[in-house]
């Protein structure tokens, strides 16, 4: 059945129209909430039957495929979408407080559930080009909602965002082109087994513009500037979904592209991907070292935690695999949340810069409460999602006896507790330098509610993943098996046979 | 043919990596428009070049005759071409008001949200 693979893309544009009509009234904020809760019942009955009965593949239009649009859902794709939904509901809630009626007047509502549509599309897509569609449908939401704010800082952001983003775009199509060029299909599936034919050399250059143009989206070393340039200039909403969702897009779409198509010369191109994942681990950390903003400290932190997932790709073992689909199901919850709570940090402290805040331990202990779940989580502390995730990656690299990148992750995971205590004493521990009390009692109780059940929502999510990481893992093996052996995908995609007929 | 749309495509990437290096929003966004269309002529060669052979179906027959040109390398640069005017519209727009609100658009005055750090007063 193909609807359940259009609900979760139909719900989310269908929510956008009708805000956007909305958009002058409070009826928009509550039309987002209902829309993403629809989305997430959508989502958890598209995951439900890939958990059940495997890959799930649609063709758009009845045209078979590799002629039309083939959108697919495997494990991974599922619990992208799962995990998206749950991201949307959370920030649609939180919006609800965060979200002036001047930026809902310009239809932030309506931008929002557009974003949340394009990176829906990228994970359930089975299309090359399609793909870059997805990518464009997100992308120009996502510099809507980066510039709505206006004001200077966001403005110079939003500049540099879109440039680099744009970069990255032309790239990629040029690669789309080039691998049509000397496979001439565009169907992923499709693409998987025609690459054999292919000169490897040819293959290996056009996995280089890939690995480039998705290196840009996923914020890798060398190519991570626009994040941190930006990522804290937005509504605070706004940078939460950014940060849980867009940059794992472009991991997404690596781990999609790295496993399924280009895995024709894995000593060079993955070679490569492991190099660039440690560099991206450790000058992000560096980078988060030296700010002393929350937010874009917060940021840094996107970019250095990227490389652990990109390192589990990188390692193409079937344990690295799975930590790397385990570290993106944790990375999203925990990072979208910690934006969040720095939203709220902001409004009853004043601001972001951890020299002008304090005293939020003292006066919002609960607060306080869930920024150490969050905190401890991203940094690895056992028993939180988080230290799963690094012990995951940790044992593949050692597993292959590569000891410098073990050495490199766990050294990095200790750089980010330095982090996070930064955040945790100036923020938390000690008191506000103008004496102002904190109180999250400052806000009314319909303010609170929005921002709160978010925030807890999401470290439940991390404690549970935590507290019960049987579940987790053994789902990630089944997920990151399907990865390394793609023949239910493309059975799914191209019929039983695998070929046409 | 496809040696001479070779060159003009690296003449066009050439210029606008150029543009897009020196600095100012504007030529930046005038050498996005040209590495876009190098990106769009590079899809439309690589799906081979056919010469005056339109892939039409003659009435009554199913399927076009063989050795027709390639159509759909031409839908696909459509479509990009497309997306990519509309992205251009916006990024014209932002540089705009980057214009009016940060009242410049020179790459290395545009700090506004990076600022450089303070530093110490002179001893």
């Amino acid at each position: 059945m193909s609807w359940v693979l259009v609900l979760p893309l139909a719900i989310p544009f269908a929510t956008a129209i009708l805000a956007f009509f909305y958009r002058a009234s409070r009826a928009g904020r509550w039309i987002s909430v209902a829309g993403t809760a629809l989305l997430l019942a959508a989502s958890l009955l598209l995951f439900t039957q890939v958990f059940q009965a495997g890959v799930v593949a649609g063709q758009m239009g009845s045209w078979p495929a590799p002629f039309g649009i083939t959108l697919v859902a495997d494990l991974l794709s599922a619990v992208m979408v799962l995990i998206t939904a749950i991201i949307a509901v959370a920030v649609a809630i939180y919006a609800l407080a965060d979200i002036d009626e001047a930026a809902e007047k310009m239809g932030y509502h309506a931008l929002f559930n557009v974003l949340i549509a394009g990176v829906l599309g990228a994970f359930l897509t089975g299309d090359l080009f399609n793909l870059y569609v997805w990518f464009e449908v997100m992308l120009i939401a996502s510099f809507g909602l980066l510039v709505l704010k206006g004001g200077r800082e966001a403005i110079d952001g939003g500049i540099k965002y879109v440039a680099l983003n744009l970069v990255s775009t032309i790239l990629f199509l040029t690669g789309i082109g080039l691998l049509y060029g000397i496979t001439g299909t565009l169907n992923l599936a499709d693409l998987s087994g025609s690459v054999a034919a292919a000169d490897p050399g040819l293959l290996t250059i056009i996995a280089m513009a890939f690995m480039v143009a998705f290196g840009v989206k996923a914020a890798l070393f060398p190519l991570f500037f626009w994040l941190p340039a930006s990522y804290h200039t937005p509504h605070f909403a706004v940078s939460a979904v950014f940060a849980g969702l867009l940059t794992k897009v472009g991991v997404y779409a690596l781990i999609r592209m790295f496993t399924l198509v280009f895995d024709h010369d894995i000593g060079f191109t993955h070679q490569i991907l492991l190099w660039v994942a440690v560099l991206t681990m450790v000058v992000g950390v560096l980078g988060a070292a030296a700010q002393g903003d929350f937010r874009k400290i917060l940021s840094f932190h996107i970019v250095s935690q990227i490389g652990y997932m990109v390192l589990g790709l990188a390692l193409m073992t079937p344990l690295g695999l799975v930590g790397a689909v385990f570290y993106l199901i944790h990375h999203i919850v925990v990072k979208a949340n910690l934006f969040l709570i720095a939203g709220v940090t902001s409004r009853i402290a004043g601001s972001t810069a951890l020299k002008q805040i304090g005293g939020l331990y003292a006066f919002a202990p609960l607060l306080a409460f869930l920024f150490v779940i969050a905190a401890f989580s991203l940094a690895g502390f056992p028993p939180l999602s988080g230290f799963w995730a690094k012990f995951l990656i940790v044992k593949a690299a050692l597993e292959i006896e590569a000891w410098i990148v073990a050495g490199a992750a766990l050294a990095v995971g200790l750089m980010t507790i330095y982090s996070m205590t930064k955040i945790w004493a100036a923020a938390f521990w000690s008191p506000h330098p103008d004496g102002i009390e904190p109180r999250l009692s400052h806000f009314s109780v319909a303010e609170r509610r929005a921002y709160l059940w978010p925030i807890a929502g999401l470290a439940a999510i991390t404690v549970a993943i935590g507290l019960a990481p049987d579940a987790f893992v053994t789902f990630s093996e089944r997920a990151a098996a399907q990865l390394l052996d793609p023949a239910d995908y493309i059975a799914a995609v191209l019929g039983a046979g695998g070929t046409l007929e | 043919m496809e040696a001479l749309l070779a060159i003009t495509i690296g003449a066009l990437v050439a210029a606008a990596v150029y543009l897009m290096l020196s600095g100012h929003m504007l030529r930046f966004i005038f050498g996005l428009v040209l590495i876009s269309n190098a990106a769009n002529l590079t899809i439309f060669t690589a799906g081979r070049m056919t010469e005056g052979a339109p892939p039409l179906i003659a009435p009554g027959a199913n399927a076009p005759p063989e050795g027709v040109a390639n159509a759909l390398p031409q839908a696909l640069v459509l479509t990009a071409i497309v997306i990519g005017f509309g992205l251009f519209a916006f990024a014209v727009t932002l540089v705009w008001r980057a214009w009016g609100t940060l009242g410049t658009i020179e790459a290395d005055e545009m700090r506004a949200a990076e600022p450089f750090p303070e530093e110490p007063a002179p001893k």
